[in-house]
């Protein structure tokens, strides 16, 4: 049961963004460091290469200059005292028909004669008894006179040289693919980590626990503006939600109010009266609250339209100013009946966007309360007193 | 004096279709009553109908479609749309559609029948409209803007021209708040306050003070009708 959750773990692990940002970056790299690590390596073993060339070069010209001053005596006298020196140098002198004047190599595979030129020689030492192939560097040059002269290097040195600048390279390489590999886990493991508990904590606000907030690590990064944007989104839901239960409560409470009512006066005309006059009137006061009720319903619906939003983007071009003035016209004679006096102050027209029916129903709602809720002055040579509605 | 309207209710609500059948029936009117779209339509076409009443919601056929096919065989009937869905988006809607009135639910009864028997006169009078409306020795001169009693102008704000212009237009019948709010003040809301009750008083003692005979009458738990006599 724990191996299995621990592969899916690790499945997932592999699947997240992060690691796989990390691999690809990885690829990129390696891609990169190979490409330098073989320029580099081509580049030493030319230099390698070239160093042993010209060493050849020089020792030749040395060796030639004694030869056109010594003559050919001096060339294998002195050939042979530098083939008595223990070291790695190849030296041959042979005479126009290929003898061997001196040197120390005792036969040679081809015809006998030697070619003109620098080039790999493939030769063999025998050491403990054993012939064990070699490569060498030589260059041949044929003297005045039909002498060769044959001076090489031995190769298993600049050989031993490359292959520790590849073993070492190739061994960078793996070292950082490790690297990268490592790196990239760690990276989303601490991702997929952050993001659990964040996945934990919003299905525990799904199942409805709306007090619930993802744990904000004050480290500035991503993730935690990610964290510190979804709660306020929750903030913001709870307090909707806040309100919409408000809301309901006081629609509850709205519509219970008159249905009591009604129902009180209903059961009040049944219990007491006696005439058909009497039934007639208390029928007229359950229809009267009846209309309160649908006036009631309807602007539910209106408050519904309005909260959607849905009657703002079919918006018609209106004139803000021409509306006031209408609404202010439907409500004047009402504000003079209590004793108030309804002014517009608009000078020019002012053309929005929007919804002229729930604007003239918003400035309808704010003079009726501001009338409503409004004492007529109360020095009593000016009874009447402004009502000012700004919007 | 009273005439005899005849109706046709297209509404899939069977409660509320018979409570409409009931009431219309117990005023003298005659009133059939279709369930759905289809037969609503075939009912339609083939009756002589003053006034269709639709539900908007009905099923085989929706309300605004029956209308438009209506329209378009010109079957002129005026129509007045019920509708659960009292927006402003869809009365639009559905006076485009090609209905005359559009009356969203809840709604109270003696709305509409105001509004039923408003539609019922536009389908009988002749569409030109005469220039002087006369109710007893009122008279208001459409062109001229002229209102006079007994021979006396009255001066009135545009407003209450409007106002008594619509009252007089159906004299005789009965005119709902709402009617007056939505016709001459162009207002599709509720003003939760008695504002047209002040309008209409204020109407009223420039055209009926000093005169014996009171000519703007309230219907209580309806709306206002202009008439000479005291029914």
């Amino acid at each position: 049961m724990r191996d299995i959750r621990s592969v899916k773990r690790i499945g997932r692990l592999f699947r997240t963004t992060a690691f796989k940002l990390a691999i690809g970056i990885l690829l990129i790299f390696t891609v990169f460091a190979v490409t330098i690590l073989l320029y580099v390596g081509f580049c030493a073993q030319k230099l390698l290469d070239e160093q042993v060339s010209i060493t050849l070069g020089e020792e030749i010209k040395g060796l030639l200059a004694q030869y056109n001053s010594g003559g050919v005596v001096r060339l294998v006298r002195l050939i042979e005292r530098h083939s008595q020196q223990p070291g790695s140098s190849l030296y041959l002198v042979t005479s126009a028909a290929g003898e061997t004047l001196a040197g120390n190599i005792m036969s040679l595979e081809s015809d006998g004669l030697l070619k003109a030129g620098t080039y790999e020689l493939l030769y063999r030492i025998i050491e403990d008894g054993e012939p064990r192939p070699h490569r060498a560097l030589v260059e041949t040059v044929i003297l005045p006179g039909g002498f060769r002269l044959m001076v090489g290097r031995d190769l298993a040195e600049t050989d031993r040289f490359r292959s520790v600048i590849w073993r070492t390279g190739g061994w960078s390489i793996l070292f950082v693919l490790a690297l990268a590999v490592a790196g990239g886990v760690f990276v989303a493991r601490r991702v997929m980590i952050c993001i659990d508990q964040m996945t934990e904590t919003t299905r525990l606000i799904m199942a409805g626990d709306f007090s619930g907030r993802l744990t904000v690590a004050g480290t500035g990064d991503e993730l935690y503006r990610l964290a510190q944007s979804l709660n306020m989104i929750l903030d913001r839901i709870q307090e909707l939600m806040k309100g919409l239960k408000e809301f309901s409560d006081n629609i509850a409470n709205d519509l219970k109010t008159p249905l009591i009512r009604l129902r009180n006066s209903a059961e009040e005309a049944l219990r007491s009266s006696n005439s058909v006059d009497e039934l007639r009137l208390a029928l007229d006061h359950v229809i009267d609250e009846a209309d309160g009720l649908i006036k009631l319903f309807n602007t539910l619906l209106m408050i519904a339209r309005a909260e959607a939003g849905g009657a703002l983007d079919k918006g018609e071009t209106l004139d803000i100013v021409a509306t006031a003035h209408d609404v202010a016209e439907l409500y004047e004679p009402l504000a003079e009946e209590a004793g108030l006096i309804l002014r517009v102050h608009a000078e020019r027209r002012c053309e929005i966007k929007g919804s002229r029916e729930l604007l003239s129903q918003a400035l309808a709602n704010l003079i009726d309360n501001a009338i409503k809720y409004s004492v007529a002055g109360d020095s009593f040579s000016e009874n009447k007193k402004e009502i000012v509605v700004g919007v | 004096m009273l005439r005899i309207i005849k109706l046709l209710l297209i509404e899939d609500d069977a409660s509320a279709a018979a409570y409409l059948v009931k009431a219309f029936r117990e005023l003298g009117h005659s009133i059939d009553h279709a369930p759905d779209g289809i037969n609503g339509y075939t009912m339609a076409t083939d009756g002589c109908y003053d006034v269709l009443i639709v539900d908007r919601m009905i099923p085989r056929m929706d309300g605004l479609a029956l209308i438009r096919v209506l329209r378009e065989q010109s079957i002129e009937t005026p129509v007045l749309i019920l509708s659960a869905l009292g927006q402003v988006d869809d009365r639009a809607k559905g006076l485009r559609a090609g209905a005359d009135d559009y009356l969203p639910k809840p709604y109270a009864f003696s709305e509409l029948l105001a509004r039923v028997e408003i539609l019922s006169r536009r389908a009988r009078v002749t569409p030109t409209e005469e220039i002087i409306f006369r109710v007893a020795d009122l008279e208001l001169d459409r062109l001229s803007h002229r209102v006079t009693r007994a021979g006396v102008e009255i001066e009135l704000q545009p407003r209450e021209f409007r106002l008594l212009k619509y009252l007089m237009r159906h004299s005789g019948q009965v005119v709902t708040r709402t009617m007056l709010l939505e016709q001459v003040w162009d207002c599709h809301f509720d003003p939760q306050t008695n504002v047209i009750d002040v309008h209409v008083s204020r109407l009223r003692s420039k055209i009926d003070k000093g005169h014996d005979l009171q000519l703007i009458h309230t219907i209580r738990g309806a709306g206002y009708t202009i008439r000479e006599t005291n029914r």
